[in-house]
């Protein structure tokens, strides 16, 4: 997973391809908007993948149950980190997308790429990455 | 997650039912657990997650991991967003209109009076232009509401925390000086509000930060609201 996450990025970074960050201007009973967007992909006919931060340990970014909605050709939504790992996510949900089969994440400073998809708060994040289909 | 499944989590979350969703992390088994005015259940087709464990995870307002002999399971609650309603189109309210929202509480404005509750001084906000009685029965106070008024006007003030006290409103603020205060207890006490119901009002309203400019008390009460949403009981600032 983690030589995936270098080669990730280095995808996002030519394609450059990133769906707008979903304003959370949530009325009162209104729906997540992260699932919105995704309920609003699959209307459009493409595949989506749904991340939710599932533990933290440390000072993680996002509370659990933090969600990223992920679509086919790399639209984005929501956010599961402040930024560090969502390349990694991303590429995650791709393969999620195409196998059909959920897989689950950590990242964390003690691993091998803490430069590049770690996160520098010095925290830990498990994701679940999971097709909405 | 299946279609289905997400369509009557968004048709939950827009119709204001709170939910639980249950997920397998091993083998990505799902199930949507409903609360009802009975509490939660345990899920019927995950094992090992009791319906405490489902509550528990509503109360938080977080997602939690249960642990079962088939591995963890990831319980994400869907609560109603919460909401301020300021009452008093004044100073203050138009700091908080435009800084609640961050701490997601989005506000709603309400004033009666002409000029005070527009557009051009609420960008963003929603609206209301009416007596407070009225406008809170309309809007429906429940236990995701946080209620501040700010009119320093009996006629205005005084039916709004009429219907705060009759309500599950998770919290009341009031504005008002010593004397305002003790006038506004004695009237409220005379209209038949037990005193532990009074009680339940902030007041003076906000966190003693020695806060004077509207922004000032703005974030004061703000703060307030955070200390109650995250210390229910317990607050460190031992209030």
């Amino acid at each position: 997973m983690i030589a995936q996450s270098r080669k990730t990025l280095r995808a996002r970074g030519r394609s450059g391809q990133l769906g707008a960050m979903t304003p959370s201007a949530a009325g009162h009973t209104s729906a997540d908007p992260v699932l919105e967007q995704a309920a609003n992909w699959l209307g459009e006919g493409r595949r989506v993948a749904l991340a939710t931060v599932t533990r933290t340990w440390g000072s993680a970014p996002r509370r659990a149950g933090s969600h990223m909605a992920v679509a086919e050709g790399g639209d984005f939504t929501g956010s599961v980190s402040g930024g560090c790992v969502e390349s990694a996510v991303i590429h995650a949900a791709m393969e999620v997308m195409e196998s059909g089969d959920p897989q689950r994440l950590k990242f964390g400073v003690t691993n091998e790429m803490a430069w590049e998809v770690g996160l520098a708060c010095g925290g830990e994040v498990e994701i679940y990455v999971e097709a909405v289909r | 997650m299946r279609r289905a499944l997400l369509d009557t989590l968004l048709e939950a979350q827009r119709s204001g039912r709170s939910v639980v969703l249950a997920t397998r992390l091993s083998d990505g088994a799902q199930e949507l657990v409903e609360i009802g005015p009975a509490g939660a259940r345990e899920p019927r087709t995950i094992a090992g997650v009791s319906a405490d464990q489902v509550y528990a995870a509503l109360r938080a307002e977080e997602a939690q991991v249960a642990e079962t002999a088939d591995g963890p399971v990831l319980l994400r609650p869907y609560t109603v967003p919460r909401r301020l309603l300021v009452v008093g189109a004044v100073h203050i309210a138009q700091v908080l209109a435009r800084t609640s929202p961050e701490v997601g509480l989005p506000a709603t404005i309400i004033d009666p009076r002409e000029g005070f509750a527009t557009r051009e001084r609420f960008p963003g906000a929603e609206l209301v232009r009416a007596w407070p009685d009225q406008a809170l029965e309309r809007i429906g106070l429940d236990a995701r509401s946080a209620l501040v008024v700010l009119a320093h006007d009996p006629k205005i003030d005084d039916p709004a925390l009429s219907a705060a006290l009759e309500s599950d409103a998770f919290y009341i603020g009031a504005l008002g000086g010593r004397r305002t205060r003790r006038q506004r207890r004695e009237r409220l006490l005379e209209a038949g509000f037990a005193p532990e119901a009074v009680a339940r009002i902030h007041s003076p309203v906000g966190l003693s930060i020695g806060a004077r400019t509207p922004a000032e008390i703005a974030f004061s009460i703000l703060a307030q609201i955070i200390d109650v949403i995250r210390n229910p009981g317990a607050s460190p600032l031992a209030r």
